[in-house]
């Protein structure tokens, strides 16, 4: 979310000219059965890089993150029956970089961390890779659970061509040229009702909210 | 919900029952910040804070200054002992010129009720109530109403006992007023001298029989006795005190249930409640003041939130 916000400022005013048009089409990126695919394989790669994942501990992202990360794990378990895999969930709220900069107020979501990370190998889970400041708040965060040996990333969705930072995924699902205004959305079997990946433009709200904070100021 | 109605704490009661649900609801994830290996998170770098106290106080000036820390923010003291206030600089001359340093937000007690709400309106910094004499002290209400909701699950519907000094306790106010914007059922005891006139217009009920007022509730809130805040006698001595309002170990024991026992500090150990009281299982004194640290880092954050530069 914050990504896209992010995004959007730069091309407000591209957005307002081309409303009328791009408003209310939304478009499928990844169907259930492609996801199910995807999964599998990111699933695999992480066994192939961790055999057993033994100094191995899996963190995701919060709140979007998690779902992604849950299936992961189900996954590790049911395909190559590793069991007991270490698994946090991380918020970064705390540490993001826009705190009162962003329109919306920030709203925290639950830390799970029951282990120190110190010189374990860390791997990142969140759904959609955008600016990657996300990506930034969370390497900061995770300083607070000790020094881990490595971290590595593994997303579902790579929006490239829109980073602002240095920071590359080492699993990814799928890439995804996306333009800044237009919002990348995934949606989970266990929370939304289905398995879909969507390409939506910028909603009406958020650029009403955009237009009216450049107003006040 | 996700911004608080205000932007200064001044007093609990210039808050809503949402606000409450939000600084709750942020402590909760400032608690599992605290109990980490590195206690500190960055959200408020680029903030400012002064505390000033122009009365005395340990515990809430160290809370707040972990508090402040904890969110990184740049923290600046001042205590009025030591300062020009001695030289008869005014109120607002005082802040004024703290403000002219470039400070965001400003955490003051002071002895004069309403001394937080004149602020507000003359200077332009947000302000955080610490304290201001008999009138409120919110961020002590917000703790104690946390402990109460992790100890028993929830405050709405349980019956909560004031006992001691009603009437010069900001505590007891603040109190009251949170509880019953939570839903609560409000009971206060204390001698007739150190109760209000018109506090049932609050909308609590009084008792002056310690053991009677035990019996009804769940939590007993045991005040300190301020003999600072006294010019005249209101009870004989303290003794005396002791004898109608203490709680010792063979009330606890011979209540019906057990209740829980809080106590805001300073304890005066033997007088209000005795030390096998004060250190039993049933006191959760001590987390009261670890929630302290965790609801003023809700209340500073969601605060600076609304800063705009």
């Amino acid at each position: 979310m914050l990504n896209t916000l992010s995004g959007i400022k730069k091309n407000l005013t591209f957005v307002f000219t081309t409303l009328a048009v791009s408003n209310m089409s939304q478009k499928v990126l990844l169907n259930s059965k492609e996801i199910n695919i995807i999964l599998r394989r990111l699933a695999c790669q992480l066994v192939e890089n961790h055999p057993n994942f033994e100094n191995t501990v899996i963190i995701g992202i919060q709140p979007r993150g998690v779902f992604l990360a849950d299936r992961i794990i189900q996954l590790l378990e049911e395909e190559y029956n590793i069991t007991n895999v270490e698994y946090g969930q991380l918020d970064i709220t705390f540490y993001r970089d826009d705190f009162r900069r962003s329109i919306k107020p920030l709203e925290a979501n639950k830390t799970k961390i029951d282990f120190i990370v110190e010189d374990k190998q860390v791997i990142f889970i969140d759904d959609v890779l955008f600016t990657g400041r996300s990506i930034r708040s969370a390497l900061t965060a995770i300083q607070s659970f000790g020094r881990p040996k490595e971290i590595e990333l593994l997303t579902l969705i790579d929006r490239r061509f829109s980073r602002h930072l240095p920071i590359q995924p080492d699993y990814n699902g799928r890439q995804v040229d996306a333009i800044n205004d237009e919002q990348v959305k995934v949606n989970w079997k266990e929370v939304h009702g289905e398995d879909t990946v969507y390409l939506l433009p910028t909603s009406n709200t958020e650029i009403e909210a955009i237009q009216k904070k450049k107003n006040s100021k | 919900m996700s911004e608080l109605s205000v932007n200064h704490l001044l007093g609990i009661k210039y808050l809503n029952k949402e606000d409450i649900d939000l600084i709750f609801k942020t402590a909760d994830h400032f608690k599992e910040v605290i109990n980490r290996p590195i206690k500190k998170v960055p959200s408020l770098r680029d903030i400012t804070i002064a505390n000033l106290f122009f009365e005395n106080s340990t515990r809430t000036r160290l809370s707040f200054e972990l508090a402040e820390k904890r969110l990184s923010a740049d923290v600046i003291n001042f205590s009025a002992a030591s300062s020009s206030v001695k030289k008869g600089e005014t109120l607002i001359d005082t802040v004024n010129n703290i403000l002219a340093m470039k400070v965001d937000m400003v955490v003051m007690r002071h002895p004069n009720p309403g001394a937080g709400i004149f602020l507000s309106k003359h200077v332009n910094a947000s302000i955080i109530n610490a304290g201001d004499g008999t009138h409120e002290h919110p961020t002590q209400a917000l703790l104690d109403s946390y402990s109460i909701r992790e100890k028993l699950g929830e405050v709405a519907g349980k019956k909560i006992l004031i006992v001691g000094d009603i009437m010069h306790s900001r505590v007891a106010l603040s109190n009251i007023f949170a509880l019953k914007l939570q839903g609560a059922e409000v009971k206060v005891c204390g001698p007739k001298t150190l109760i209000p006139k018109h506090i049932e217009s609050l909308g609590v009920t009084v008792e002056t029989n310690l053991v009677k007022a035990l019996e009804w509730c769940d939590v007993a809130n045991m005040l300190r006795v301020q003999n600072e805040r006294m010019e005249i006698s209101y009870f004989p001595t303290t003794r005396e005190y002791t004898q109608q309002f203490g709680l010792n170990k063979e009330i606890l024991d011979s209540l019906k249930k057990q209740i829980v026992v809080m106590h805001p500090g300073p304890i005066n150990r033997g007088v209000e409640i005795t030390s096998d009281v004060a250190d039993s299982k049933q006191a959760i004194i001590l987390d009261q003041v670890q929630n302290g640290v965790a609801v003023r880092m809700a209340v500073i954050y969601l605060l600076a939130s609304k800063i705009n530069r």
